[in-house]
């Protein structure tokens, strides 16, 4: 028998973006308020989880044709990159840089290189996470 | 590097083309191209005799590690030349011998001449360095090569055995002497052996002195067979009968003897090394004889044999070292036992390296060298006949041959004991003469036997495999010239005197003038006490001898069990044994076992440095006052934990444990760490899910009943332990704060230097961004050893279920 979960497939479809602006934004956020890639990379593959959970493995690989070890790759070279970037300008290792610029619409901001290290942090979290569950949800 | 230098690496050298001869040549036998290398080294040697006889000594310096003082110091003084032109003339023979003993189409010669010149050059090393690492480095090479040449018929099991036995014993010697080593070096501050003798006098007063003489003599004493370490000995005799003749009687089993020689300026003046070296060499001399009365293998009797002879010298040695407490040297009688000690030296090579070869010829035409098959041999092997005749009467100490004349030296010395009135030398000086009669009595016996007992008598031709006739000449050669030498040594002794035994005398008592025991070798004929005394061994050894089949039975009952073999086999039985049972019960394979012993570990080491430090103090100043709040959550936490010990089923655990951890999250909100709670909630509940995947998928067996913990008394004050040793140290380590956090630095300067505000991502990001850099990494392999896991299970493809 087929289980009719058209209510929480529903409620998932809204909640999940929901989930993922909010990951997003604390990601964002994380050098001002708490944070960071972190948390911010746990709440993006609790989004992810819970479409696993409404829907199944094909769909939402479906929806989302992502090989998360790529992204694990993808996040480590990011921040090593990152770390090792200050080489080039002559400075020792993991030294960051930033600047405020005006951008019309969105004012006063900071541009940070600490944000792209984040990033590499952020995306090795959502692949480990997302390996690990799809994997054990794999396997029989 | 000079030529001194060349002469001692030339036999390594050799040794790397050797396999490279052995296959190119394969019809001339390998040996007598390494013939010719002993024989320019000896000559070479030869060539010092003038200069050594003058008192000089030749240097030669290379570097090897200077920063650490080690050099390759290379040095030829006249008990240095002496050692060399042994090694290398007794070398020259063996290599001879060998060639015809051992046969070209059944041997792996190659291995053979290889092990053989590693050994020789090892030996000309020993003798002839200065640095004391270098002779402890080419020391462990000859045990090293030695172990090899024992062990060269390989599928044996006794010859495995004793190349087993001989390297423990040698190897347990080699590493103390290192340990003199280090500790002369620390006293001396120096290596090299004649920078020591020079300062032996402060030396004497030292407290690491007589822990460096103990080492050192424990190194001699292994090497040189001397009691109770001889036991090897015997056992290296399932070598190949010219090693046997090579190492064990000629070169190896001397390098005790050239220690004990070398390093005696150094150590001479203390009682304990004359007592020590003439007590042990005495105890030698006596039982070696004795045990060579009751063997029935010829290379057993000269074995021990071997050892007696040894003995014989190392006690002399230590009786030598007496003449450094008497101020007259012109009357001095115990330079004459370091005469009697050197003489006997080269003699004890000439006539046992003979007698080896005899026993090897007569193995190798009659198939046994066991005395009781044996017989009536003079006729069919008359050579052979002659030289043992000769070998054995100077081994018993017979006329006209030179072991007659160190026999009498080596009895004049220990008659001389009674005169000495140092360390109450007058009241048990008495046993010295004593003994070494008996034990030339001894001696007198077993040469008898080794030379009556397979060339006279009845032929029995059905107990031999063979038909025996006389060697082919080439194996005669060597044993002729060394019966020859025997000769001319006995008949002309002052030959070697001035030559040789001199400057080699110099070497063992370098503050003693040429000329003044000169007249001590020369003067060898008189009416004496010790002539009396051979007559004397004589009279009764030869009675003895005749009713030998008489007593012969009750002495092969009683020695079995005073053997240390027996001891020796059991001791190490006994350790493999012990150590076995006893990483039995250590390591049982049990993790909660090991837990136990680590948890254990933690405990006593950590208490018992508080106790002992008395390290704890509690200090309430810097305490904080503790919230409603914080009391609540840890009251959640406590009643949580000791719930989980209680729990009965397996999911209420991992319930419980997640209250824990949301517990602990509702802490990090409390104490004011938001991203520390964030990241706690979720990850407790990702850790909580993946408890309960695994909770899932445990099989669901029988005896697999759902049940409580069970109770230990072990266990349970262990833990307790634990936590409260940890408690402790964490209250003694708020307690004691001495410097002030460095929090302050980063809550200043995270936006100003940084550009963040939120201190802790500034932490992990910028300031201390590289531990992110490689959790992140951990993160990433814990994943992939997740799916390296799950996904590449290779018993998958036969197991379809």
């Amino acid at each position: 028998m087929k289980q009719n979960d058209l209510i929480l497939q529903t409620v998932t479809k809204v909640a999940a973006f929901v989930i993922l602006l909010f990951a997003v934004a604390i990601f964002l956020g994380g050098h001002y308020s708490p944070g960071g890639g972190f948390v911010g990379g746990l709440m993006t593959s609790a989004a992810i989880v819970l479409l696993l959970l409404a829907f199944d493995l094909k769909t939402v690989t479906a929806i989302l044709p992502i090989d998360y070890k790529f992204m694990i790759g993808a996040g480590l070279l990011i921040s090593s990159l990152t770390v090792a970037g200050g080489l080039l300008f002559g400075v020792p290792l993991m030294t960051h840089a930033y600047r405020y610029i005006d951008v019309p619409l969105l004012g006063h901001i900071s541009l940070h290189t600490a944000v792209l290290f984040d990033l590499g942090v952020y995306l090795v979290v959502v692949g480990v996470t997302m390996t690990i569950i799809q994997t054990i949800g794999e396997s029989e | 590097m000079s030529l001194l230098h060349m002469a001692v690496l030339a036999p390594f050298l050799l040794a790397l083309i050797v396999p490279t001869l052995y296959k190119q040549f394969r019809q001339i036998h390998t040996g007598w191209f390494v013939l010719i290398l002993p024989i320019l080294l000896f000559t070479y040697f030869l060539r010092f005799i003038p200069l050594t006889k003058q008192g000089d000594v030749i240097t030669e310096r290379a570097d090897w590690i200077p920063s650490l003082g080690i050099h390759v110091d290379f040095y030829v003084d006249g008990l240095g030349l002496l050692f060399a032109l042994l090694i290398t003339g007794i070398g020259s023979l063996v290599v001879l011998y060998s060639v015809f003993y051992l046969s070209k189409e059944k041997e792996r010669l190659n291995q053979f001449y290889v092990f053989l010149l590693l050994f020789m050059g090892a030996m000309l090393g020993v003798v002839l360095s200065d640095n004391l690492i270098v002779l402890y480095s080419f020391w462990e090479f000859t045990s090293l090569s030695s172990f090899l040449l024992i062990g060269y018929w390989n599928e044996r099991e006794r010859s495995r055995y004793g190349a087993q036995k001989s390297l423990l014993i040698t190897v347990l010697g080699g590493l103390s002497l290192l340990g003199g080593i280090i500790l002369l070096s620390i006293m001396g501050n120096t290596f090299s052996i004649r920078e020591l003798i020079a300062q032996s006098g402060q030396l004497m007063d030292h407290t690491l002195f007589t822990p460096a003489l103990l080492l050192v003599l424990l190194g001699a004493f292994t090497k040189s067979a001397q009691f109770p370490f001889h036991i090897w000995l015997p056992d290296a005799m399932e070598a190949p009968t010219p090693v046997s003749a090579y190492l064990h009687s000629a070169t190896m089993v001397k390098a005790g003897i050239y220690l004990v020689a070398r390093l005696s300026p150094v150590f001479a003046e203390s009682g304990l090394w004359l007592w020590l070296v003439s007590i042990t060499g005495l105890i030698t001399l006596l039982w070696g004889s004795f045990s060579a009365i009751k063997q029935t293998d010829l290379k057993a009797i000269l074995a021990f044999s071997t050892i007696s002879q040894l003995g014989l010298i190392m006690s002399l040695l230590g009786l030598g070292a007496a003449a450094l407490h008497y101020d007259s040297i012109g009357e001095n009688l115990y330079v004459a036992a370091t005469v009697a000690a050197v003489f006997h030296l080269i003699n004890h090579a000439t006539f046992k390296g003979s007698l080896f070869m005899v026993a090897g010829i007569i193995d190798h035409e009659t198939g046994t060298r066991d005395i009781k098959k044996l017989g009536g041999l003079m006729q069919v092997m008359p050579i052979t006949f002659t030289i043992a005749v000769i070998g054995a009467f100077s081994m018993a100490g017979l006329p006209p041959f030179n072991g007659f004349l160190s026999k009498e030296m080596f009895l004049a010395s220990m008659v001389n004991v009674l005169e000495l009135n140092i360390f109450n030398m007058d009241t048990w000086g008495v046993l010295f003469p004593v003994i070494a009669w008996v034990a030339s009595v001894f001696t007198f016996i077993y040469s008898m036997i080794v030379v009556l007992k397979p060339f006279t008598g009845k032929f029995q031709a059905n107990l031999l495999d063979r038909k025996p006739h006389e060697a082919p000449i080439g194996m005669l050669v060597s044993p002729i010239i060394l019966a020859l030498l025997v000769i001319v040594f006995g008949i002309f002794p002052n030959l070697l005197s001035a030559t040789i035994i001199e400057p080699a005398v110099t070497g063992i008592q370098p503050s003693l003038a040429a000329d003044d025991f000169h007249i001590h070798i020369a003067f060898w004929h008189g009416l004496t006490p010790e002539l009396f005394m051979t007559i004397g061994i004589i009279a009764v050894g030869f009675v003895l001898y005749l009713s030998l089949p008489k007593w012969q039975k009750s002495l092969q009952s009683l020695p079995e069990r005073l053997s240390l073999n027996v001891l020796y086999d059991n001791g190490l039985r006994g350790l493999e044994r012990s150590s076995a049972s006893l990483m039995k019960r250590l390591m049982t394979g049990s993790l909660r076992t090991y837990l136990l012993s680590i948890f254990l570990f933690f405990i006593l080491s950590l208490g018992f440095t508080i106790y002992w430090k008395d390290a704890f103090t509690l200090d309430t100043k810097h305490f904080a006052p503790i919230g409603f709040y914080e009391l609540i959550v840890a009251g959640i936490i406590v009643a949580a934990a000791i719930a989980i010990l209680f729990a009965k089923s397996r999911l209420t655990s991992i319930i419980i444990l997640g209250a824990v951890g949301y517990a602990i999250s509702l802490f990090f909100v409390l104490l004011r760490a938001p991203d520390l709670a964030l990241t706690q909630l979720v990850i407790e509940t990702i850790s909580v899910s993946l408890f309960l995947l695994c909770f899932f998928h445990l099989p669901l067996l029988a005896s697999r009943k759902e049940e409580r913990m069970s109770f230990r008394l072990n266990n349970a004050l262990v833990s307790i332990g634990v936590g409260v040793i940890v408690t402790l140290i964490a209250l003694s380590a708020h307690s004691n704060k001495l410097f002030d956090s460095i929090s302050s630095y980063y809550l200043e300067n995270a936006y100003k230097e940084a550009g963040g505000k939120n201190v802790v991502n500034v932490i992990l990001v910028d300031f201390r961004g590289l531990d992110t850099m490689f959790e992140i990494t951990v993160l990433s392999i814990a994943a992939l050893g997740i799916f390296a896991m799950i996904k590449l299970r290779l018993t998958r493809g036969k197991d379809p279920s």
